[in-house]
This record gives structure tokens, C-alpha cells and sequence, in this order.
């Protein structure tokens, strides 16, 4: 129940969004997460969006990795 | 790169590859300083299933212990509960809306869907919010969702009560078994059945809950959780940190999945779950009420309290040789069971563990029965 692929949000209305997930689209709701915006990728959990990907930590957290991996391996970059 | 580059690395493999390496390299630091594999529970049913699917358990098999926990719903609602259920479509004039996993869990006497099968008007839906369609375009039925699941499956009844009530709906009901996660950790660590190093906590329920939420397991029982996503790089990195915190002999929480999870979780998901919730005792398999371990709609919203509208019989649940709620406390693993992959397998399930998407049975079943 909880497989969560970002969708990116399409188009908004008050309480739903078109989103794309993977090139196919679909509707989910958006009452807890209000602040979305057109653009904004989203988790979804049985057809409701819980929460926005914040693109900054999600582009740490690949920093992070790669630091962890070139920390054991500096040969490679 | 653009957001959708940033996401896909999380699965690329020239990054997955060497951090098992990295991972396997931290164990081994840890077996050189404690003489064992290090051990950690993954809380979510969820993770179970990511773990396995990505090879991720299969490749750190050899040097760290992973111990599914009590994080599959559809698994750990004891089984009167589910009879209760099943007992509940007998009943005329009624609709019943689930989710997809409910349908083939093995009641005393039958399952979900023989009773679809056997004509009753049993619906899978994969956005619950449908439900109150459903009862809207069917006013002379009773619709009736079967409400089961962790903090996030809770707010999304909370908006279907919600919806209801704006549309005067008086034919529409749920019948709450949900499960809280602080609960059940706590039951875990005061049976001290287990020995862990630290939890693998939730990447979902905690976008709920939020990283503040899990202080107590630091403060009270001085163990370590890191929140972790669901893609091998995400898993991958989170038990890195459990390893590296716990050759420290350091208790702390870290937020490893923080592109999602906010330290004091969706507040807009709290109002809800405030205006609508009350804290209830739950049964769980295995493991017996455990007092305030669940949510149940408050007095004021009886009215779509599917409990308080219906009233069915069930007797003692049928004995069998199924031993998921020793599954699902971590005591031991499917493989362990005896009935695994020969009476027990996903085209004949003998308990819920070998159903539910979630399950540590069904994950061992199509994953690893070859590598373990
Ligand atoms: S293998 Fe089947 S019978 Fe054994 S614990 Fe798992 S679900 Fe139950």
C-alpha cells in the first residue's frame, strides 16, 4: 500500500491534481498538501498526495551517496 | 541535472553498486568490534517488500541481520478481527469496499473474495476516497469500507468521513482496525524478544508523524532509527547510518529520507486526524490488545462508525499452523515457518503474511527462497 513513485503535478484545482507518474496520468487529491504547485513532485499514498519532494534534500541526499561511495572508492569519482 | 535525473539516481546502479559495498564494509567494522552481525528491523511492511525486491537483503545477507517487523495492516489485525470482516459482507443489502490485500486473507471459514464468488457486492478500490461514491449512486445500500492501516492510511479515512458528511450521506460507514507504530515499537522493545541494534523506521508513516515523533526510542530505550525511503540507494544509505551509529554506541534519529519527511510531519494531516480521531485499544496477531494502539472515530461521528451501526457474531477463530505473529514480531523468519512454500504459498495462503502485498512471507516467497 505504501509504494511511492514521485508524481509530478500536471495541473491543479482546489482539492485535485492531474499528475504524471512515469508518462501515464492520473488524479489524486490534494487537501494535505495545500501549498502544491503546478510542477511540484508528490508522494501519494491510495490516491491522496502526503507530501511535497523538496528538490534541495532530494539533491543532498545523492550528494551523500555519492560521498559514502567515493569515500571507500577515491578512484573512482 | 533536472528533479526527475535526482530521483532516478536513488536506482542507478553506479551508485547502488558500490554503497553495498560501503554497507558491507561498515558491517564488517561492526563484527570486528562486537564479534556478531549487527541487527535491524525494518518497521514497514513496505520496506519488507523494497528490500527484497531490490536485493538489497539478498546482498547483506552475510553480514547484517534484517528482521521484518509488525509493518504489514493486513497482517498484524488479529484474526478475529478479520473474521469479524468477513462475517460482516454476509449481511444483505450491503457494499463492501476494501483495499486489494484484504481480499484473499484467510478467514476461519472463508475469504473475502469466496463471498465475492458467492454473489455478495464486495468492491476493490484503489483510491478509498471512492467509497463514498460508491454509497452516493447507491442510497437504498449500506456501503461499508473496511478501514485498515497504519498512520498513512488513517488521514485518508478521515477525508472519506469528511466527505460524507458534506454530502449528508446516511448510508455510509467504516470499520476501523487501525494500527499506531509508537505502540507496537514499544510493545517490541519492553518483550526484549529481540535483539536490535536499531529500526529502520518508516519513509511514509513518518511523512505523517514526522522525525520528532521517534524521540522516545532514543530517550527511553537509548536505541537508534533511521527514516529511510524505499529505493536501494535510500535503503541502501539508511543502513549505513544504523551501522555506523551503532559502532558508535551512539542512540540517535536520523532523517534519511528528509526530501519528504518534515520534522514535525504533515500538520495539515494532524487537524484532520484530530478533528475526526480518539485513541482505542487494538488486538494485534500475536500479540494481544495493546492498550491505545489505535485510532477510532470519535463518539460525535457514530453515525459513520461501521462498529457502532452493525453488530456481527464470530466465534473462537479456527486453530492453525500459522506462525505470522511470530512473523511479524521478528522471532523468527518465513523460511522458519513449517508450513512455507509447501501447504503455505500465494496460490493457497494459510495466513496473512503469504497475502498481503506487505507481507514478509509473500516477499520471501518471490525474492528469496533460492538465496536464503
Ligand atoms: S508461511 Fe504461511 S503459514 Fe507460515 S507464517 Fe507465513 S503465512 Fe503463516
Amino acid at each position: 500500500m505504501c509504494v511511492g513513485v514521485p508524481a509530478k503535478v500536471i495541473k491543479k484545482e482546489e482539492y485535485s491534481a492531474l499528475v504524471d507518474v512515469l508518462g501515464s496520468q492520473t488524479t489524486v487529491g490534494i487537501i494535505f498538501v495545500p501549498e502544491v504547485e503546478i510542477g511540484d513532485y508528490v508522494i501519494v499514498h491510495a490516491g491522496q498526495a502526503m507530501s511535497i519532494v523538496e528538490e534541495e534534500y532530494a539533491r543532498q541526499s545523492v550528494e551523500e551517496w555519492k560521498k559514502l561511495v567515493n569515500a571507500r572508492n577515491p578512484e573512482t569519482v | 541535472m533536472s528533479m526527475l535525473e535526482i530521483l532516478k539516481q536513488s536506482s542507478n546502479p553506479e551508485i547502488c553498486k558500490p554503497l553495498v559495498d560501503a554497507v558491507i564494509q561498515k558491517a564488517v567494522e561492526f563484527r570486528q568490534k562486537f564479534g556478531r552481525k549487527p541487527a535491524f528491523m525494518e518497521v514497514c511492511g513496505s520496506h519488507t517488500m523494497a528490500l527484497a525486491r531490490t536485493g538489497v537483503k539478498q546482498s547483506l545477507k552475510d553480514y547484517v541481520q534484517l528482521i521484518s517487523g509488525p509493518g504489514c495492516p493486513v497482517c498484524v489485525t488479529d484474526q478475529r478481527s478479520i473474521d469479524a470482516m468477513i462475517a460482516l459482507a454476509e449481511g444483505d443489502n450491503r457494499i463492501i469496499c476494501t483495499f486489494g490485500d484484504m481480499m484473499r486473507v484467510p478467514g476461519s471459514n472463508r475469504t473475502l473474495l469466496d463471498s465475492k464468488i458467492a454473489g455478495k457486492d464486495i468492491r476493490v478500490l484503489y483510491s478509498p476516497v471512492d467509497a463514498v461514491k460508491v454509497a452516493k449512486d447507491n442510497p437504498d445500500k449500506e456501503v461499508i469500507f473496511l478501514g485498515v492501516g497504519f498512520e498513512t492510511t488513517i488521514p485518508i479515512l478521515t477525508l472519506m468521513v469528511g466527505e460524507a458528511e458534506k454530502l449528508r450521506l446516511d448510508n455510509f460507514s467504516i470499520w476501523m482496525t487501525t494500527k499506531l507504530v509508537e505502540p507496537v515499537l514499544r510493545y517490541l522493545l519492553e518483550a526484549g524478544e529481540v535483539q536490535l541494534d536499531g529500526f529502520l523506521l518508516p519513509g511514509h508513516v513518518s511523512i505523517v508523524l514526522g522525525e520528532d515523533a521517534y524521540q522516545y526510542l532514543v530517550t527511553e530505550y537509548n536505541i537508534s532509527g533511521v527514516i529511510t525511503g524505499f529505493e536501494p540507494a535510500e535503503l541502501l544509505s539508511g543502513i549505513y547510518k544504523l551501522i555506523d551509529l551503532a559502532i558508535n554506541g551512539q542512540a540517535s534519529i536520523l532523517n534519511n529520507h528528509p526530501a519528504v519527511v518534515r520534522k514535525a510531519g504533515n500538520q495539515v494531516i494532524h487537524q484532520w486526524l484530530e478533528k475526526y480521531l480518539t485513541e482505542c485499544d487494538e488486538a494485534w496477531r500475536g500479540m494481544g490488545v495493546i492498550p491505545r494502539s489505535g485510532l477510532d472515530l470519535k463518539p460525535e461521528y457514530d453515525k459513520y462508525n461501521a462498529k457502532k451501526r452493525f453488530t456481527v457474531e464470530v466465534g473462537e477463530p479456527k486453530k492453525t499452523k500459522c506462525r505470522c505473529g511470530e512473523v511479524i514480531r521478528g522471532l523468527i523468519s518465513p523460511n522458519e515457518c513449517p508450513l512455507f512454500g509447501k501447504a503455505c504459498h500465494p496460490m493457497n495462503p494459510i495466513g496473512p503474511c503469504m497475502v498481503s502485498a506487505e507481507g514478509s512471507c509473500a516477499a520471501y516467497y518471490q525474492y528469496m527462497r533460492e538465496s536464503f
